[in-house]
């Protein structure tokens, strides 16, 4: 019985699999590089693509190995194996390279393991997966973003978006925006030339919806249309009273290109990394995390922050009306499982094809209004997204990227309607975090419907309002279903 | 709800600093303008022929193994030896409300202004602002200064709950186990996260000694750091142990764990290829010891944190047994300890919060 491979070893073996995401080797210590290109070639991989990244390192070994072999960018990318192998400790730097092999074959032969041969083999590999593929989203260029992905949805308070559109520009006029106007706004939109949008007011609305629903569009759960209508993988979408914000360092922070980074690499529900996101560069998992929940699940909602007026409610806003948020926190983080988050719709992004029908129009109160502190819409489809992303093991970010949200509005005006939200949330955190959902429900469609008949049978006889809110739920759930299948608009 | 800016009170008479050190104390130089008003507890490691010396000016107590063994007699087989979970027995030892417990390779940071941190007033501030483990806050900790509750926080939960561990963290080298310090061998921990939050309920982390701040007479007895090092099969895990017992026990008894700021400067790499020997058992058998901790519940008659604890070693003896015989051992430990902590503690039984 041959000696288990070791733990360097295995790594390499990985890292020759997944090749073709690597873009950069230059922070592999040398002899660990050249091993890695030598069973590049054994592999038969060694591309034109993988040499020039190899190259690219500039690692003296490297360089005059490819001159050895006389490797040339030819139009056959792969290279005959047979004649090529070398014993890589010649050109290794012997006192490193055989201590890491010696420590780590110690490593496996000391495991004193009572297992059978195949699990025996097995764990190693669990480990060392792990430990690759966050190595690789580290070291992955950074993500890309095709502009067919992404569409820009804004909810427009007012006609005249030149300002605000203006000052977005940088940012997102590569991209397709949807706008949806208010259905209470009379004038015809204006948006400044360069942009790639298409436009949506009451009659459109009106036009897709029955008129029973389409109250379920008003206000500032207008933008909800957007996410209906747009044919694209992920939504960003941020309120109209929002402008770029800066860094600590003075940049302007990308909204976009954050929020889809946070939605492209893995969220970790399940135990809670005290260096917040680990795929983050410069960061990674601490000591202690398990190893086998380090692949995370997929991320499918980022919720971004707001500098200067952050989303307070009125009472808060009143009580002290200079308080401004100033403090950059410089990181995103996953919310564990089970822990329900008040979701803010100023600045967030999801991914629509996943968990589109759950970002939903529901909850409206008897006397929301025009300003943030006068609706619930966004709290409580937070509310529901988050027990639909715990229960089909998705997750959910928030912290990064943040916006500029400038003033609008008198919090003590607002103060002065009757506060039902406020009452209303006392009740429902008790009743989402006891919320269960069947094994059945495997898609954010079948995880609504059932919250939906919950929710009318648990609270809907005390809480008209709520018995609405459900039956919006039912009601957006036969939309989406009938937008998607038509494939229309 | 809104703090206005009061000085955060220094606390030296109800605070004592638990550092255990095997080579020397030099670190603290760095430190007197932030540690010189408060009482040291020193818990020597090793050889206890050996004298450490500590720097001038300091009041402090010191324990090595000998004096350990002549506290706690037939007890003392509770704490390691030959590795820094004997730091534990300071927490014992201390008749003091408060314990900050730092090692002895972490020096004072600097803010991204280029200001030194005084990390103890942060974990003051911490300690002394209530948690809130029922409901996120998007903005972290509300009780900063220029934060608060975010739109859809309830009120009825924005008084928090007492909060009774403050988790700090590291610039410079980060707190990674062997197999990731040996594929990321150069990276350091440069991004300055300007936050505190509280970690939520029914959720574990991974709870790193280096710069712990925690309420002794609310979470004390629970913060054994188990048995490593010599003699044991396992090493550097005692500080993630401490942590999953005792966010069973903060999440059963409505207290809270704060992490994020402050920060230290972690100066010392460890050595990786000792570290991997150290830590390949913990490695396997976290995956067993995760599930078993996530799943753990306490039956609602133990209301304090010694009752807690020991029904948390009798699972500990029926679930884990059967992972490693290491279990059995370190659950008898565990009683040993509450044995040992409530002989040297007599006068408290630590109810429920405050």
């Amino acid at each position: 019985m041959s000696s288990p491979p070791s733990l360097l070893s295995l790594s390499i073996d990985a890292a020759v699999f997944n090749l073709h995401i690597i873009s950069d080797l230059s922070f592999l210590p040398e002899h660990i590089l050249i091993d890695l290109f030598l069973r590049t070639l054994k592999a038969g991989k060694l591309t034109e693509r993988i040499l020039k990244i190899f190259i690219a390192t500039g690692k003296d070994e490297i360089i005059s190995m490819i001159q050895a072999l006389n490797i040339q960018l030819v139009t056959t990318p792969v290279l005959p194996t047979s004649k090529l192998y070398f014993n890589p400790l010649c050109y290794l730097d012997a006192q490193t390279s055989s201590k890491s092999e010696r420590c780590l074959t110690f490593f496996f032969d000391s495991i004193n393991i009572q297992v059978h041969e195949k699990k025996k083999k097995k764990e190693p590999y669990l480990i060392f997966d792990s430990i690759i593929s966050s190595w690789l989203y580290h070291n992955m260029s950074q993500v890309t973003i095709d502009r067919n992905e992404v569409d820009i949805v804004i909810a427009a308070f007012r006609s005249d978006l030149t300002s605000f559109l203006e000052e977005w520009r940088p940012i997102f006029s590569r991209f397709h925006l949807i706008i949806v106007q208010d259905p209470d706004l009379k004038d015809e939109l204006k948006i400044p030339k360069g942009f790639d949008f298409d436009a949506y007011t009451k009659s459109d609305i009106d036009k897709l919806v029955s008129p029973s629903n389409a109250s379920m569009f008003s206000g500032y759960a207008c933008r909800y249309f957007g996410y209906l209508i747009s044919k694209r993988k992920y939504i960003v979408s941020i309120d109209d009273d929002c402008s770029p914000a800066k860094d600590n360092n003075g940049d302007v922070v990308d909204i976009v290109t954050q929020h889809i980074t946070n939605l492209k690499t893995p969220a970790t529900p399940l135990f809670f990394n005290t260096l917040y996101d680990p795929y983050r560069k410069g960061s990674d998992f601490v000591r202690g995390y398990p190893f086998s929940l380090r692949s995370g699940v997929p991320c499918v909602l980022s919720c971004g922050l707001w500098l200067n007026l952050a989303d307070f409610d009125a009472p808060t806003q009143s009580l002290k009306p200079e308080l401004r948020n100033s403090r950059y926190v410089d990181a995103v983080l996953t919310v564990p499982k089970n822990s329900l988050m008040p979701m803010s719709g100023i600045n967030i992004a999801f991914d629509r094809e996943v968990v589109g029908p759950a970002i939903l129009p529901a909850l409206k109160l008897a006397k929301e209004g025009k300003f943030r502190w006068e609706t619930m819409e966004d709290v409580w489809c937070g509310l529901v997204v988050k027990v639909v992303c715990d229960h089909l093991q998705l997750g959910v970010k928030t912290g990064i990227p943040y916006v500029w949200r400038n003033e609008r509005g008198s919090a003590i005006d607002s103060l002065k309607k009757e506060w039902e939200g406020v009452k209303l949330m006392e009740e429902l955190i008790p009743f989402f975090q006891t919320l269960k959902l069947s094994q059945d429900a495997v898609t954010a469609e079948a995880c609504v419907m059932e919250m939906a008949v919950a929710i009318k049978k648990g609270m809907g006889s005390s809480h008209p309002e709520l018995a609405n809110a459900a039956g919006n739920m039912v009601e957006w759930v036969k939309i989406w279903k009938e937008v998607k299948s038509r494939v229309l608009v | 709800m809104a703090s206005s800016v009061t000085p955060t009170p220094l606390l030296k008479d109800e605070l004592d600093i638990v550092i255990p050190t095997i080579r020397n104390l030099d670190f603290l130089e760095m430190w007197r303008p932030f540690f010189q008003p408060y009482h040291l507890i020193i818990v020597q490691d090793g050889d206890p022929s050996k004298v450490i010396k500590v720097p001038e000016g300091f009041d402090y107590e010191l324990y090595n193994r000998n004096d350990i063994n002549r506290i706690l007699g037939p007890k003392s087989s509770c704490i390691s030896f030959k590795d820094s979970a004997c730091r534990c027995f300071g927490y014992m030892v201390s008749k003091k409300k408060y314990i900050f417990t730092i090692d002895d390779d972490c020096f004072v940071a600097k803010d991204p202004s280029g200001n030194d941190i005084n990390a103890l007033e942060q974990h003051i501030k911490n300690l002394l602002s209530p948690s809130t483990p029922f409901f996120f806050n998007t903005l972290y900790d509300p009780y900063r200064e220029g934060a608060d509750f975010v739109r859809g926080y309830p009120f009825s939960l924005r008084e928090g709950v007492p909060t009774a561990v403050s988790h700090g963290l590291w610039l410079n080298i980060p707190d990674y186990d062997a197999p990731t310090q040996l594929v990321k061998p150069r990276e350091r921990n440069t991004r300055f996260v300007d936050a505190v939050l509280t970690i939520p309920k029914g959720t574990l982390f991974p709870m790193c000694g280096m710069n712990l701040a925690f309420d002794r007479e609310l979470i004390g007895p629970a913060m054994y750091f188990g048995l490593m090092g010599d003699g044991q099969p396992i090493g550097r895990y005692d500080d993630m142990w401490a942590g999953w017992c005792i966010k069973v026990i903060c999440d059963h008894l409505g207290l809270g764990v704060k992490t994020g700021l402050p920060y230290i400067w972690h100066s010392k790499a460890s050595n990786p290829f000792v570290n991997l020997k150290k830590e390949y058992k913990g490695i396997y058998w976290q995956e067993e010891l995760i599930p078993f901790f996530q799943a753990a519940t306490l039956p609602k008659e133990c209301t304090t944190v010694q009752s807690c604890y020991k029904e948390l070693s009798k699972q500990v003896k029926a679930k884990l047994g059967k992972v490693d015989d290491y279990f059995n051992k370190l659950a008898d430990a565990m009683l040993t300890w509450i044995e040992a902590w409530d002989e040297l503690n007599p006068s408290k039984q630590l109810a429920k919060g405050k």
